[in-house]
C-alpha cells in the first residue's frame, strides 16, 4: 500500500469478514479479527485503516479507536521488519531476559522499543507470553522462539540481515 | 488409556499428549478422542450430566477453583435466549503455560469437552477465546475443528443425535485483564476488556447479556474423562476437597521446567525434585510462587507441602492457575517483586481507582527501592498501598498485584531493609 491510497481489503478478505460476522449475535464481535487481519494486510492501524475498519463493521470510528489503544498487540504506527518482541516477566528474568534485552539492543544500536534505522528490526518488551518453560522467549512476527541466548539472536539477525540483502 | 482404577491414575488431560500428531482427527480417534461422545449424546441428559460434573468435585483450572457442577447448575433453564459456553484459553497469568500444551497437542481433547459441556448446558453457539499471541496454537485449533465439522462432530445434528453445536475461535490482542471472565466477555463483544460488576453472574447474564458459562480449558478438557468413568470415580482421584489431577506449569530456577500433570496433593518438593529435576541451585527454594504471579509467595518452610487448594489457602496463598515460579538462593526478590509491579501497571484496566493509581504507585516505589533510593517511610507508604488495594475493586486483579510486594516484605524484610537509604540524599 502507498502513502496516499486508501486502506481496501481484497475481495477475500471481504468475504471471509462477512462469513466471520455471521458466527458472532453482533457484529462488533468481529472487530478484534478485522483488525488483526486489517494489521497483517496493511502493516499497521493508521487513522484511515481504522475509518476503514469501523466503516466495514458498521460502527463508530470511537469504538474502534478505544479497542485499538486497549490492546497492546495493536500498533498505530509501522515496526521494523522483523518485531522482536522479549518477554522480561518473572519466568524469563530468572533466565536472564534483561541480559538478553541488553546485547539486543548493543548490537543493533537502538533503544527499546526503536526501530534500527534500516527498518529491520524493531526491540520490544513484552509481558508473559505463557511460555516460561522455554525461558527465556523472544516473539519474532509472532512467531514463539524458545530458550533464546545471545548467539542465538546473532545468527538470527545475521541470517535475516544476509536475506534481506540477497 | 486412562485406568478405571482411580487409584492408578496419574493423569488426565494428558493422558494422550505425548501421542505424535494426536492433533489430528484420526490419530486422536484411534486413541479413543469422541468414542465416548455417542453415548453422552444418545443416552445421558443434561441433569444426569450435571450430577456427574457435581459428583466429580471437579473445581475451575483457571484460578478461582469453582466447582465446576455447582456454576452449570447456576444456568437458568428456559428463558428464551440463547446460552453460550466460552472456553478461557486467554493464559495470561504469569508462569502458566498449560493450555497451550492441551491446545496444540490434543486439540481435540478440549472439543469433545466443550460439546460435552455445550450439550448439558443447551449451547448452540461456543467461542474458544484465546490470547492473541497463540498464533500457532489458533491454527492448531481451527484445523481441528475444521476436522471436527467434517466428521459431523460439530455442527447441526452432531453423528445424528439432534444436538448441534457450532465453535469459533477467537483471538485476544494482548491483554491480561481478558482472563477475568467479564472481561473476556466485554472483549468477545468487541470491546476494550473491563470487567463488569458482578451479580449479575454470567451464568445469568453474560454474553450480549444472556446466559453463559465461562471455563478454563484444562477443566473443560476434564469432562470426557469424568463422564466416561463416573463423577464417584474422578472424586476417588486426588485428596479431599482437591479432586482429580491438575496440570501444574513450574518454571524458573529448576532444571526441567515445564508441565506435569500429578494427581493433586503432590507435594511440592516431589514436583520439584522428582518431576523438574530439582533447583539449578541449592537444596531448598529461597521463594516459590504457586499459582501464577497473582499468589502469595511460599518460602523453604513450605517445601514440602501437597498441593491441594485447601494446604496453599492455609499456608497464606493458592493453588491459582497451577504455575509454579520457583527462585534458588541466586534470585534478586526485590527485582522481581519489582518487574511484577510493572506488569500489573501495565495492564491494569483503569476503571477502578484503587487498582489504576495503586499499581502505578506500587511500581513508582519498587523501582525506588530497587535503585536503593527508598527511604523507610516510602516502604510504610509500600505496605499502605499494597494493603489497601485488595478487595476494593471490581475484579481480582489489584489484589494480584498487592501479593508480590507484601510478599516480599513479609518474606525478605532484610533484604528489603538493606536496600532502603538510611537519610534522604
Ligand atoms: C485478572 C484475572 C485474570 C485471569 N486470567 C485467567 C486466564 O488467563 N485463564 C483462565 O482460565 N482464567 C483466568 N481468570 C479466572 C477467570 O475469571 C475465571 O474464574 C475462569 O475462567 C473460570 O473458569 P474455571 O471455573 O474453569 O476455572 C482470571 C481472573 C482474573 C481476576
Amino acid at each position: 500500500m502507498t502513502m496516499n491510497e486508501a486502506p481496501r481489503f481484497s475481495e477475500e478478505r471481504l468475504q471471509e469478514i462477512q462469513a466471520l460476522v455471521a458466527r458472532y449475535p453482533g457484529p462488533q464481535s468481529a472487530l478484534l479479527p478485522v483488525l488483526h487481519m486489517a494489521q497483517e494486510d496493511f502493516g499497521y492501524l493508521s487513522l484511515d485503516v481504522q475509518k476503514y475498519v469501523a466503516e466495514v463493521l458498521g460502527l463508530t470510528l470511537i469504538q474502534v479507536r478505544e479497542v485499538v489503544t486497549f490492546y497492546t498487540m495493536f500498533r498505530e504506527q509501522p515496526c521494523g521488519k522483523y518485531l522482536m518482541e522479549v518477554c522480561t516477566n518473572a519466568s524469563c528474568m530468572l533466565n536472564g531476559a534483561d541480559e538478553l534485552v541488553r546485547h539486543m539492543c548493543d548490537k543493533l544500536g537502538i533503544k527499546v522499543g526503536e526501530t534500527t534505522p534500516d527498518g529491520m528490526f524493531t526491540v520490544t518488551e513484552v509481558e508473559c507470553a505463557g511460555a516460561c518453560s522455554g525461558a527465556p522467549v523472544v516473539q519474532i512476527n509472532n512467531v514463539y522462539h524458545e530458550n533464546v541466548d545471545a548467539a542465538y539472536i546473532d545468527a538470527f539477525i545475521e541470517k535475516a540481515s544476509k536475506e534481506d540483502a540477497a | 488409556m486412562i485406568p478405571s482404577d482411580p487409584k492408578q491414575v496419574t493423569q488426565i488431560c494428558f493422558d494422550r499428549i505425548r501421542i505424535p500428531d494426536q492433533r489430528r482427527l484420526e490419530v486422536a480417534r484411534a486413541n479413543g478422542a469422541y468414542s465416548f461422545l455417542p453415548t453422552v449424546l444418545n443416552e445421558f441428559n443434561s441433569e444426569q450430566i450435571i450430577e456427574e460434573v457435581k459428583k466429580s468435585g471437579l473445581r475451575g483450572r483457571g484460578g478461582a477453583g469453582f466447582p465446576t457442577g455447582l456454576k452449570w447448575s447456576f444456568v437458568p433453564r428456559n428463558t428464551g435466549k440463547p446460552t453460550y459456553l466460552l472456553c478461557n484459553a486467554d493464559e495470561g497469568e504469569p508462569g502458566t503455560f498449560k493450555d497451550r500444551d492441551i491446545m496444540r497437542y490434543d486439540p481435540h481433547l478440549l472439543i469433545e469437552g466443550m460439546i460435552m459441556a455445550g450439550y448439558a448446558l443447551g449451547v448452540r453457539d461456543a467461542y474458544i477465546y484465546i490470547r492473541g499471541e497463540f498464533v500457532a496454537e489458533a491454527r492448531v485449533l481451527n484445523e481441528a475443528i475444521a476436522e471436527a465439522y467434517a466428521a459431523n462432530l460439530l455442527g447441526e445434528n452432531i453423528l445424528g443425535s439432534g444436538y448441534s453445536m457450532h465453535l469459533t475461535v477467537h483471538r485476544g490482542a494482548g491483554a491480561y485483564i481478558c482472563g477475568e471472565e467479564t472481561a473476556l466477555i466485554e472483549s468477545l463483544e468487541g470491546k476494550p476488556g473491563r470487567p463488569r460488576f458482578k451479580p449479575p453472574f454470567p451464568a445469568v447474564e453474560g454474553f450480549y447479556r444472556c446466559p453463559t458459562v465461562v471455563n478454563n480449558v484444562e477443566t473443560l478438557s476434564t469432562i470426557p474423562a469424568i463422564l466416561k468413568h463416573g463423577g464417584d470415580w474422578h472424586a476417588a482421584i486426588g485428596a479431599p476437597n482437591s479432586a482429580g489431577c491438575k496440570i501444574f506449569s513450574v518454571s524458573g530456577h529448576v532444571n526441567r521446567p515445564g508441565n506435569y500433570e500429578v494427581p493433586m496433593g503432590t507435594p511440592l518438593k516431589t514436583l520439584i525434585e522428582d518431576y523438574c529435576g530439582g533447583l539449578k541451585r541449592g537444596t531448598v527454594p529461597k521463594a516459590i510462587i504457586p499459582g501464577g504471579s497473582s499468589a502469595p509467595w511460599l518460602t523453604s518452610e513450605h517445601y514440602e507441602l501437597p498441593l491441594t487448594f485447601d494446604d496453599l489457602v492455609k499456608a497464606g496463598s493458592m493453588l491459582g492457575s497451577g504455575a509454579i515460579i520457583v527462585m534458588d538462593e541466586t534470585a534478586d526478590v526485590i527485582k522481581i517483586a519489582r518487574r511484577l509491579s510493572h506488569f500489573y501497571a501495565h495492564e491494569s484496566c483503569g476503571q477502578c481507582t484503587p487498582c489504576r493509581e495503586g499499581t502505578g504507585w506500587l511500581e513508582r516505589l519498587m523501582i525506588r527501592l530497587e535503585a536503593g533510593k527508598a527511604r523507610a517511610s516510602d516502604i510504610e507508604v509500600l505496605r499502605d498501598a499494597a494493603e489497601h488495594m485488595a478487595g476494593r475493586t471490581i475484579c481480582a486483579l489489584a489484589d494480584g498485584a498487592a501479593a508480590p510486594v507484601l510478599s516480599m516484605l513479609k518474606h525478605f524484610p532484610e533484604e528489603v531493609r538493606a536496600r532502603v537509604v538510611e537519610k534522604a540524599a
